[in-house]
C-alpha cells in the first residue's frame, strides 16, 4: 500500500514537469528538450547522494558523465557554438578512466596490481 | 529540412532513452538491475543524441567531432560498465532476494 502510495506521488511529479515545461515555459523547442536532460541529471544525482552502497554511487558517477556528453551536444545545437564537442570528447575520456579506476578500488586491488 | 526533421527524430529518442534510464536507476532494486537499466541510457540515449546531431550538421566541423565522440563512446561504455559490475559482486554488494539465478556466483564457488 505504501509503494502505491510513493509511485503515485512520483508519477504527480514527473507530470508536473512535463506540463510546466511544454505548456507554461515562454522559451525555444531545443531549450525544452535541455530541460528534460537537466532533470535526468537531477535523477542521477539522487542516487548518488542516497545511494545504499558504494557501488550505487559508482554507477550513478558513471551515467551522470554519459549525461554530460549527451547535454554539451544539445547546447551545440542550440547556441551553434563548436566547442562544446570539444568538450564533451574530453569528458567522455576522463568518465572512461574514472570509472575504471573507481572499479579497480572498489574490487580492493591496489595500484601496482 | 529533410535533415532537420530526421535529426530531430533522432534527438528526441534519445531524449526518451536518457529520462527513462535515469528513472530506471531510481526506482530499481539492487545494484546489477541499476546498471542494466542505466547502460541503456549510453547506447541509444547519448549516442542517439550524437548521431541526431551529426545528421544535423552534416560534414562540418562540428559534425565530424559529434561522430567520433559516438564511436568513442559506444566503444568505451560497455568496458566500464563489465569492469563495474564484476568490482560490485566482488567486493560482496548482495543481489535483491527476487533473484532466481546466480551463474558468476556458482562459478566462482568451482561447480561446473
Amino acid at each position: 500500500m505504501s509503494g502505491l502510495i510513493r509511485w503515485i506521488i512520483g508519477l504527480i511529479i514527473v507530470a508536473i514537469f512535463f506540463v510546466i515545461n511544454f505548456f507554461f515555459l515562454d522559451i525555444v523547442f531545443v531549450a525544452r528538450l535541455v530541460n528534460i536532460l537537466l532533470a535526468s541529471a537531477l535523477m542521477v544525482m539522487f542516487r548518488v547522494i542516497f545511494g545504499p552502497s558504494a557501488a550505487d554511487r559508482i554507477v550513478a558517477v558513471d551515467i551522470f558523465g554519459i549525461l554530460i556528453v549527451g547535454l554539451l551536444a544539445m547546447l551545440y545545437v542550440l547556441t551553434d557554438a563548436s566547442f562544446f564537442i570539444d568538450i564533451a570528447m574530453a569528458w567522455a575520456l576522463q568518465s572512461f578512466i574514472v570509472s575504471l579506476g573507481l572499479a579497480k578500488f572498489l574490487e580492493g586491488r591496489r595500484l601496482d596490481d | 529540412m529533410i535533415r532537420d526533421i530526421i535529426g530531430y527524430s533522432l534527438i528526441v529518442m534519445g531524449l526518451s532513452f536518457d529520462f527513462f534510464g535515469a528513472l530506471g536507476l531510481v526506482r530499481l532494486p539492487d545494484v546489477y538491475s541499476r546498471l542494466q537499466a542505466a547502460t541503456k541510457c549510453v547506447t541509444f540515449g547519448s549516442a542517439g543524441i550524437l548521431l541526431g546531431v551529426f545528421v544535423m550538421k552534416g560534414f562540418t566541423t562540428g559534425g565530424i567531432k559529434a561522430l567520433i565522440c559516438m564511436v568513442f563512446i559506444l566503444l568505451t561504455s560497455p568496458v566500464a560498465a563489465h569492469a563495474i559490475s564484476r568490482a560490485a559482486y566482488r567486493s560482496g554488494v548482495k543481489l535483491s532476494d527476487k533473484t532466481v539465478v546466480d551463474s558468476y556466483g556458482k562459478h566462482l564457488k568451482g561447480g561446473e
